[in-house]
């Protein structure tokens, strides 16, 4: 089986849908993190495949992808760090849990 | 003359107005005479002129003066109201009567007023007043004519209420301006009625198309009831009158002007004014001269009773009242306005009586007088000239003209005629009554709080009061050969004589009836050969029905002021402005906040049910792109 654009697509589409379902289904705060985390990384592969297919030559797709990874983990840090002070304040990281500014 | 002049004739009280209260009275507040010499040389400055614009006038057989119109309103599409001046023959005997009566008045209240802390004020009023009557009278069309109307309602307002510490002076203020404004109200109708179906203002024009039958019929009939009704406000007339009994409150200088010259002066005046509207109107007349001729009884039988000098004074005003417009509308407007241009000298004179006794005993109750005859001799001498010419005996002023109207009310309406002469029977003994009770007899005291024994007042009140006492004997001979008839444009100018006018069987009727009157008082009031208390034991229910004054106090603060207004009209206003007015401010605010309520229930702070919504509305715009496009 030649592996083609598709296939990269493919793949890419379902980690991407597998990480907006936790992100929006999830309770956890860190678990929906870390779904965010999946869909950067599916779309990061989107991005490695159309330049490696599309321009083969130019290596912008690449480039892209380290600054996803260099912004996801500072991203990550910090959303860490929220977490954590949330869960000083609300012995608790459900995301339902913390509604000071509902209604 | 130049017509600069005749404006100056309202514009220097208005100025004098204006200086009192801008300059005078609020940096020479501590030289209060100065407000009183300011008004007194406007006032004298306008007399002079309107003496001149009479001679004009005169000069000019009676027709109006030219005077160029200014522009005053302009809307584009026709609707245009000049500013001018309309003088002719009925303008110039009111200019002199306003401007003559209202000297006299001021020079009086220089005495009247002294001390009073609001001497600025009464002197920037009564200066605001008599510009605004004698504006009334220049006026050359209605809108012009209603901002004085209106003028003049306010200083009546203002001078009325002049001492408004007390509640009984503000309550009166209130009652003149409310009960006057019910007129005012049909009287602007009949301008917009009158605007509507001619599209003219001006005066002369109106006469113009009412000779020329232009406007006729019902609508001349309604529009004349209408200003009419503005009249019978101002006048006091049956049954708007009740406020100017209550009117007394005021000081009585500002009496003196409200009854003789000004306020109530500018109904009868507005009736002349728009004479031949009403000429045209059979209805119309027949109105006037019934409300005319019922308020002169009606008043004057009031009057029988009253204890209150002031009071018998206002009654018998509402009652001459009745007779002028009587007059106008049996006569015309030379029968009527003769009888204004004399009451306005005695009535003036009888006010400013009163005023004076009042300055000596400190009271205006009949029953604690008495005796003053040998106190004050001039105040005495005026008062009884004045009743006579009042009580219409020849050869005083109020024979003249009361002569005409009775002539011509039993020419055209018998039984007003019949009303009339019992009014002439009335007049004289109330108005003797009121002269035996305080001029009469023993001295029974004054007021409580009296200082002291009465004495005559000082000669700035004397001097007007003699001024006034001679033009009541003698402003009637003006029509004694007729002239006063042919320069208002009325009749050949044959007048009833002298002596002559004796020998006709109705002026000696009435000269009769009149003297008959005045026996009577005499003999209750000052012989004693009836007794007072006697005569009012037999007509028992009689007397309480008129000292009561048939009850039309009662009958309009409990009928319509309490009953159909507070708790009817106000009521169901309230009604309307809690339930529908707040109800639909309320409504939309409650009905924001359920929305709000209901609304604010998909907004769960949640961002994942957010996101989730996202990602169903990316993916139906996606599926609609690719099955749709």
């Amino acid at each position: 089986m030649l592996v083609g654009l598709e296939h990269y697509l493919i793949l890419s589409t379902i980690l991407f849908a597998i990480g907006l379902y936790g992100a929006l289904s999830k309770r956890n705060a860190i678990v929906i993190l870390m779904s965010i985390e999946i869909m950067l990384v599916a779309v990061s592969i989107a991005l490695v495949a159309f330049s490696r297919y599309i321009v083969p030559l130019a290596l912008t797709g690449q480039v892209f992808v380290i600054f996803i990874m260099v912004v996801a983990a500072a991203e990550a840090a910090v959303g860490l760090a929220i977490i954590i002070a949330i869960y000083r304040g609300y012995e608790t990281i459900d995301a339902t849990k913390i509604n000071l500014m509902k209604w | 003359m130049p017509h600069q002049l005749l404006w100056l004739i309202f514009l220097l009280p208005l100025f004098s107005f204006i200086i009192i209260s801008f300059v005078l009275r609020p940096f020479f507040n501590d030289k209060p005479q100065l407000g009183g010499y300011t008004t007194i040389a406007a006032i004298g400055g306008s007399f002079v002129i309107s003496v001149f614009a009479l001679f004009a006038v005169m000069a000019n057989e009676g027709h109006a003066l030219p005077v160029p119109d200014i522009e005053w309103v302009l809307i584009e599409g026709g609707l245009s109201i000049h500013l001018g001046l309309l003088v002719d023959s009925l303008t110039a005997v009111m200019l002199i009567v306003v401007t003559l009566v209202s000297l006299m008045v001021q020079i009086y209240s220089q005495g009247y007023m002294h001390g009073d802390p609001g001497y600025h004020r009464y002197f920037a009023f009564m200066s605001l007043f008599t510009a605004s009557m004698l504006g009334l009278v220049l006026a050359d069309n209605l809108v012009f004519m209603f901002v004085f109307w209106e003028g003049v309602g306010l200083c009546s307002y203002l001078l009325i209420g002049f001492w408004f510490h007390k509640p009984s002076a503000a309550n009166a203020a209130k009652k003149a301006f409310i009960v006057t404004r019910l007129g005012d109200f049909g009287f602007l109708a009949g301008i917009l009625a009158l605007y509507f179906n001619t599209g003219t203002f001006d005066i002369a024009e109106l006469h113009h198309l009412a000779i020329t039958g232009a406007i006729s019929g019902t609508i001349l009939t309604w529009v004349a009831i209408g200003i009419f009704s503005g009249a019978v406000g101002k006048s006091a007339q049956f049954p708007l009158h009740v406020w100017l009994p209550d009117a007394m409150e005021g000081p009585t200088p500002v009496s003196a002007l409200i009854h003789a010259a000004t306020m109530v002066a500018a109904g009868v005046f507005l009736v002349a004014r728009t004479f031949p509207l009403f000429a045209h109107s059979m209805e119309a007349m027949t109105t006037v001269a019934i409300i005319g001729g019922f308020t002169a009884i009606f008043a004057a039988s009031i009057g029988l009773v009253m204890t209150d000098i002031k009071r018998v004074l206002a009654y018998s005003t509402i009652s001459q009242l009745g007779y002028m417009m009587l007059g106008l509308g049996t006569g015309g407007v030379a029968i009527g306005i003769f009888h204004l241009f004399n009451h306005a000298f005695f009535k003036a004179l009888l006010f400013l009586g009163a005023g004076s006794v009042n300055h000596a005993t400190g009271t205006f109750d009949m029953r604690q007088m008495g005796g003053l005859r040998k106190v004050m001799p001039w105040t005495y001498a005026t008062f009884v000239i004045a009743s006579l010419s009042l009580a219409g005996v020849w050869p005083l002023a109020g024979f003249w003209s009361k002569d005409e109207i009775l002539a011509s009310s039993l020419e055209s309406q018998p039984i007003l005629f019949y009303l009339a002469l019992i009014t002439v029977f009335m007049t004289a003994f109330y108005m003797f009554r009121a002269i035996f009770m305080t001029f009469g007899g023993e001295y029974r005291g004054g007021a409580p709080e009296a200082h002291g024994h009465p004495h005559e007042s000082p000669p700035v009140m004397v001097v007007p009061m003699v001024i006034l006492a001679v033009l009541s004997v003698v402003s009637g001979f003006w029509n004694v050969g007729g002239q006063f008839d042919a320069f208002m444009g009325h009749g050949g100018g044959h007048g009833p004589g002298f002596f002559t006018v004796l020998t006709h069987p109705l002026p000696l009727l009435s000269l009769m009836v009149a003297i008959l009157g005045i026996v009577l008082a005499y003999a209750v009031y000052s012989a004693k050969w009836l007794s007072a208390e006697k005569l009012r034991g037999m007509f028992g229910p009689l007397h309480t029905m008129l000292a009561r004054k048939y009850w039309f106090d009662e009958l309009y603060e409990d009928v319509f002021v309490r009953t159909s207004m507070l708790n009817g009209f106000f009521a169901g206003l309230q009604q309307f402005d809690t339930n529908v007015v707040d109800g639909t401010v309320n409504g939309v605010a409650d009905g924001t906040i359920a929305g709000g309520r209901a609304v604010r229930q998909i907004q769960t702070g949640q961002l994942q049910l957010y996101g989730l919504f996202i990602g169903i509305g990316i993916l139906a715009i996606i599926l609609s792109v690719l099955f749709l496009g």
